[in-house]
């Protein structure tokens, strides 16, 4: 398969020179696996990937043993949606590749051409414990928000490591807006735009040209239209999101993903036998539009207790390019809603990991994934908490920032 | 800590400023109702004693197994072992932590409410760089389903300020959230003195020179402030010349009159600003004309002048960890808070958000918890200065509420653990005395807005 093999030459690409044989050693082990969580356990990393995961993991020679004593060991935090790398400054006018305000180019929009890996909100939010993102910008013109991209927060010139990940679509609220005004014109859109792509090039050479489509965003819908992709849908209400369902039960190719989901509690048992996961912002919990009127903190727990696959990120409208961060301290808040802690912590590492495809690879510590470890100085969904060493690629990441640079010339403490 | 104010200006203690600024000359000794005065009244409540609970004083002090005394919607007492008045309502501390309620010195629930759509959009008179005449109190919406929320995070107080759209905004108002109040002056908290806010730095400066009038830039900003302070000073000193007898007062100038208000000190002034720079200007202009500054709002470079800040006498009102999201916020570093409260000056942890607001427990853990990490040693019950005592003093309400010392109002909020955490949530949140909130209670939602949506009745 096409997408396949790009993946895989991808990480080929992405295999760090530098990666060297660590043994972290007496971890509380976070394996977001069928091992679970390994008291002392052992993680030994060799050539950038995961090589062993358990007790009393022998250090091979020329290892380099880092001591744990007791701490949690994780997967590195994979930010399930987020504008991260697309700006330096979001406001003041300033270059802002997260905004899109132009219909030239919708549907075909590729974050992949727009992240910046040395933006020095990567830094910042790798020594969070980051180490993934999903990355997209959002369009204030159409109801196809673009093609996302999946990007490691190694500030590496490679640092995408998949694009044409998923595509942004508006179904909701702002989806009314992107067509007219109003939700009787989404859906029509909507299936015009798939006909134009599926269509792509036919209708296009043959002078037709598209119902709703320009000719390069059929071109970048296509693959999506066809089921290659996934669809990464914007909708909060429980009726928008009982369309999806609907719609994707008819068209079983076709792979959804809801980002928002602030009513989801309500239709929990129908997402869970549509399979379609969800993306959910835990601290929504405001009657702050007429679409998430019942938004309510324990969405994430009623939705796990449904069986629905959840990832937590902020929600549609508040995703930013300086606060990737925070997911730690949403999952967080999902457990005092009545989250399970190990369902919270796999919203944020190996469920968006599995959502966009890549849970073979990312989310897990186990043999054969990719090494992104986190050693935390507490329980990584605390806010108390912060990692004290990071690896990506099995490369341990400096834990500086332009943030840690200012915060070390003005330390208070620096000239006693 | 410098004078308060010239001398002309200052006029008779307890005498409201609208009061001297409003009436005929031959009225002015009769006239003293004050227009939208506080009609708040505590709701009812019982001798109640929490027993075994860590208790954080709100003055830096953590305590534990120990008990707090609320009787007549005052605090009794903090300590051990205390009796329980006969009929008191007793409540087991075992595993909890008792605190002090939340103060907001820095939100827009009311003004900018949910639903938010653009009528509910209330928040900004962004007409003229200049709108002191306006009050934010009277754009809250006293339903917004916000105020639950603050509550349901151990919001006891807050304050609600117009937005920074404009060089200066408008007076802003500290609210009780009584969740059953059907108007704002229900909410009021009794005595406490109103706000002037202003605002520096990008956002003026966009709004008016994206207009083509000024301000357009940084210089126009301050000159806009001088000129106005100007102006403010020649009508209080005419307003004081004529309580004293010589001529006839000014025709009154709702805009002055907010002004002269922040002059003579009954109107305490909430000044946004990021920039180290630009809150060195203000501070410049507060000494050129003569007045306080309570709090700089935003703060996002207070640690670089912390120790300015200290020797002035003025609160930073500050996020815990949000930059980035324009320039002036470009050196938000997690460490401001803690860096400005090692300085010995005023920290406060504010929300400036409907969501931000139901968690600030979760903010101030944050920076404390990033300021040991840079070599601190802030204890947890110091960190909660930063979201009671100090907003109090801010807000001129220190000595009513901020603390557990007894005779303050009871505001009192019990988390399931320490409130230090992403886990604790309050179970039990108390006003004057009174139980307002319960983690759990099955009740109608106090809103209106909420009452009777299809989600409300099923949740029943």
């Amino acid at each position: 398969m096409r997408m396949l093999s790009a993946l895989v030459m991808a990480f080929a690409i992405a295999t760090p020179a530098l990666a060297e044989t660590v043994l972290i050693r007496d971890g509380r082990v976070v394996t977001n696996g069928a091992a679970g969580i390994i008291e002392n356990g052992d993680v030994l990393i060799v050539d950038g990937r995961i090589s062993a995961v358990g007790a009393n993991i022998a250090a091979p020679r020329g290892a380099r043993v880092v001591e744990a004593r007791g701490a949690f060991v994780t997967p590195g935090a994979f930010a399930a949606m987020s504008e991260l790398g697309l700006s330096e400054i979001s406001g003041s006018g300033a270059p802002n590749d997260a905004d899109m305000d132009s219909d030239l180019v919708a549907a075909a929009a590729d974050s992949s051409a727009a992240f910046n890996p040395t933006v020095t909100a990567v830094a910042v939010t790798r020594l969070e414990g980051v180490t993934r993102a999903a990355i997209a910008p959002s369009s204030t013109s159409s109801m196809f928000g673009g093609r996302g991209a999946l990007v490691s927060l190694g500030g590496e010139p490679d640092s995408v490591f998949r694009s044409n990940a998923f595509m942004i679509v508006e179904l909701g609220e702002t989806g009314a807006n992107r067509v007219g005004g109003s939700r009787a014109a989404v859906w029509p859109a909507f299936e015009a735009a798939l006909r134009d792509a599926r269509e792509y090039p036919s209708r296009y050479r043959s002078g037709q040209g598209g119902a709703v489509l320009n000719e390069i965003d059929a071109q970048a819908l296509q693959p999506f239209a066809r089921g290659q992709g996934l669809f990464l849908v914007h909708a909060e209400s429980a009726a928008d999101i009982r369309r999806i369902i609907r719609y994707q039960r008819a068209n079983p190719s076709l792979r959804f993903a809801i980002h928002g989901a602030a009513e989801a509690w309500q239709v929990a048992d129908e997402l869970a036998a549509a399979r379609i996961p969800v993306i959910i912002d835990p601290l929504s919990n405001l009657p702050d539009r007429f679409e998430r009127l019942s938004a309510r903190l324990d969405n994430a727990a009623l939705l796990h207790a449904a069986g629905v696959t959840i990832a937590i990120a902020p929600a549609p409208g508040t995703v930013d390019a300086h606060q990737a961060r925070l997911a730690l301290q949403l999952a967080g808040n999902a457990v005092a809603n009545g989250l399970p802690w190990n369902a919270a912590f796999a919203a944020i590492s190996r469920t968006p990991a599995e959502i966009f495809g890549v849970g073979g690879q990312l989310g897990r510590l186990e043999r054969n994934y990719l090494a992104d470890v986190v050693i935390w100085d507490g329980d990584p969904l605390q806010v108390t908490s912060a990692p004290t060493a990071v690896f990506i690629d099995g490369v341990e990441q400096p834990l500086v920032s332009r943030q840690t640079r200012l915060r070390d010339r003005y330390n208070p403490t620096r000239n006693r | 800590m410098r004078l308060r104010a010239h001398p002309f200006i200052a006029l008779a203690a307890g005498l409201g400023l609208a009061a001297c600024a409003t009436t005929p000359a031959s009225d002015t000794q009769t006239q003293t109702a004050t227009p939208f005065a506080s009609t708040y009244r505590p709701a009812p409540s019982v001798p109640t004693l929490i027993r075994g609970a860590t208790v954080f004083d709100g003055e830096g002090g953590e305590f534990a197994n120990a008990d707090v005394l609320m009787q007549d919607g005052r605090i009794s007492a903090v300590g051990a072992n205390l009796a329980a008045p006969e009929g008191a309502a007793i409540i087991d501390g075992a595993g909890r932590f008792v605190t002090p309620g939340i103060i907001d010195a820095h939100s827009h629930l009311g003004v900018y409410p949910s639903p938010s759509i653009n009528a509910t959009s209330d928040g900004n008179e962004m007409t003229q760089p200049n709108t002191a005449e306006v009050w934010a109190e009277h754009s809250v919406w006293p339903q917004d389903p916000g105020f639950l929320r603050a509550v349901a995070g151990g919001i006891t107080t807050l304050h609600i300020l117009p937005g920074s759209g404009n060089l200066f905004g408008g007076r802003g108002v500290t609210l009780r959230p009584v969740l059953e109040a059907v108007t704002v002056q229900e909410m009021k908290f009794p005595g406490a003195p109103q706000s002037l806010k202003m605002a520096c730095g990008e956002n003026p400066a966009r709004v008016y020179g994206g207009r083509n009038t000024s301000p357009a830039t940084g210089m126009g900003n301050v000159a806009v402030y001088r000129q106005a302070w100007a102006n403010a000073q020649r009508y209080a000193r005419r307003l004081e010349r004529a309580e004293n007898g010589e001529g006839d007062p000014p025709d009154r100038d709702l805009e002055l009159e907010t002004m002269a208000g922040v002059l003579n000190g009954d109107i305490r002034l909430q000044w946004h600003c990021y920039r180290a720079d630009e809150m060195a200007n203000a501070i410049e202009i507060s000494h050129e004309f003569g007045f306080e500054i309570a709090a700089f709002h935003h703060a996002v470079e207070s640690y670089k002048i912390a120790d300015l800040l200290r020797e002035e006498g003025i609160c930073s009102a500050m996020w815990a960890d949000w930059w980035g999201f324009k320039i002036e916020a470009y050196d938000g570093i997690r460490e401001n808070i803690p860096f400005v409260h090692e300085a010995g000056a005023c920290a406060i942890v504010h929300s400036d958000s409907e969501v931000g607001i139901q968690r600030l427990n979760q903010e101030a853990a944050k920076a404390m918890a990033d300021g040991n990490r840079a070599g601190l040693d802030i204890t947890r019950a110091e960190a909660w200065t930063w979201l009671s005592r100090n907003p109090a003093r801010a807000l001129g309400i220190e000595e009513e509420t901020g603390t557990l010392t007894p005779g303050r109002r009871a505001d009192v909020v019990v988390w399931s653990g320490d409130p230090l955490s992403s886990y604790a949530v309050a179970e039990r949140v108390y006003m004057d005395g009174a139980l307002i909130y319960e983690r759990g209670a099955d009740r109608d939602p106090p809103s209106d807005f909420e009452l009777g949506q299809t989600y409300t009745e099923r949740a029943q």
